[in-house]
């Protein structure tokens, strides 16, 4: 069986500037990966190529043993620019997403899941950035995909928005799917995580999980 | 094929939708191009047959000014929060998300070229001899000969800096053969249609409808992916 992620050689640059160099590794399916490194290391780049929003600039990335364009309707991207529509409500969002993408999930279910059931007709422009997030992982829930790419999923989120991640995280992981978090939240997550991925000046390195031992 | 069409009627349904709820944005081209029409007709002077044997002309530069307004604003709205991406990820084929916006922008534009026709009438005293009808049909060609590269070099000028200039002098070159038909057909349906050239004019504009559109729906991958 193919593994859900294999990269080879990946690079991308941006003006010039690489911003992700040679990354090869491969993550089997059902594993959750920590992907973590310094600002500016790269970790957003690396998530952006593997989910085929961005092409690399050099090496391939194969999904689940094919092209990763043609692997999209597998894959769940939650990045820090959210794809949601200010005009619309929460709800309507949801719901052109699911007419688009022909979702199988539930919409008012998904929207209860991340407490936003109450705001749920209200406009996506009054919404704090922290429920912006919220609908962001309500859209996830929808799409219910195979392999999930989170960055920074705790950025921006309360407590209970942090313990919200937290279940989340847990359920991917219950039901099967291959998962890769980028955060800097490292100790709330490693135990979650099957291994890890450091990122360095745009270098991608197998680790262990942070607290495992060498 | 028809998970294709669904995905078109899907976009367009979200395009309509969005327009709908923010109506700001029609109303703000539409009073853009009504000031432009005001403003044609204050330069023009007192020469009420100038103003008339002109007010074609008028109308269509007017539209084509407003259009790049609604064309970027159009695109405004997908790259702010990175929605285009969303849209590529869930997957929506970029034929399905270029059909979206084109008739999103044609509704704009239709419906702000309709505004300007009574205002043409009151302003240049350019009563449609040959019926509104036909001059209807003419707006509807010419905004949907617009619309369509319009909204492929909105995407383009979309991820560019200086986007709003860039708009203007990527789309302006383009439409020119378009523009002079719908000038055209439209001093046909102002002043009479005695030489009988108005059906070739609307052919023009359709032609240059089929050849858009049709491009629009191919080439749209390579503008909007990375």
């Amino acid at each position: 069986m193919p593994p859900a992620i294999a990269a080879t050689e990946v690079g991308r640059r941006f003006a010039g500037r690489w911003a992700l160099r040679g990354a090869s590794f491969e993550v089997g399916e059902g594993h959750t990966v920590l992907v973590y490194g310094p600002n500016g290391a790269g970790k957003t780049t690396l998530l952006r190529v593997l989910a085929s929003a961005l092409e690399p600039t050099s090496g391939s990335v194969s999904l689940y043993g094919q092209p990763a364009i043609s692997q999209r309707a597998r894959i769940g991207l939650l990045s820090h620019a959210d794809g949601h529509y200010d005009d619309l409500s929460g709800a309507d969002n949801l719901r052109v997403a699911s007419r688009l993408g022909r979702l199988a999930g539930d919409v008012e279910a998904a929207l209860e899941r991340v407490g936003l059931a109450q705001r749920a007709q209200d406009l996506v422009r009054t919404y704090s950035a922290g429920m912006r997030k919220r609908l962001a992982f309500a859209r996830l829930l929808l799409k219910a995909p195979d392999l999930v790419l989170l960055d920074e999923p705790y950025a921006a989120l309360d407590t209970e928005g942090q313990g919200l991640v937290d279940e989340l995280l847990a359920e991917l992981r219950a039901r099967g799917a291959t998962v890769m978090v980028s955060t800097h939240q490292v100790a709330r997550v490693a135990p979650r995580c099957d291994g890890a991925l450091v990122v360095e000046n745009g270098r991608v390195s197998r680790s262990t999980v942070p607290g495992d031992g060498p | 094929m028809k998970e294709a069409l669904q995905q078109c009627a899907a976009m367009i349904g979200k395009e309509l939708s969005h327009l709908w709820r923010a109506r700001a944005r029609v109303a703000g081209t539409a009073a853009f191009a009504l000031a432009t029409l005001l403003l044609f007709s204050f330069a023009g002077g007192m020469n009420a047959d100038l103003l008339r044997h002109n007010a074609a002309g008028y109308l269509w530069i007017g539209l084509l000014l407003a259009s790049t307004l609604s064309l970027g604003e159009s695109f405004r709205v997908e790259t702010e929060h990175n929605a285009l991406e969303m849209l590529l990820l869930l997957p929506v084929r970029p034929a399905a998300i270029f059909v979206g916006k084109a008739v999103g922008n044609l509704v704009v534009l239709l419906l702000v070229g309709l505004l300007m026709i009574p205002l043409c009438v009151v302003l240049f005293d350019a009563a449609p001899r040959e019926g509104v009808g036909k001059l209807a049909l003419t707006v509807l060609l010419g905004t949907a000969s617009i619309s369509a590269p319009g909204t492929m070099h909105a995407a383009l000028a979309s991820r560019a800096r200086g986007r709003d200039l860039l708009l203007p002098l990527l789309l302006f070159p383009l439409v020119v053969p378009c523009v002079i038909a719908a000038v055209q057909a439209s001093r046909a349906c102002f002043t009479g249609d005695a030489m009988g050239e108005l059906s070739s004019w609307l052919a023009v504009l359709v032609g240059f409808c089929v050849v858009h559109w049709s491009l629009g729906a191919l080439l749209f991958e390579r503008v909007v992916e990375d």
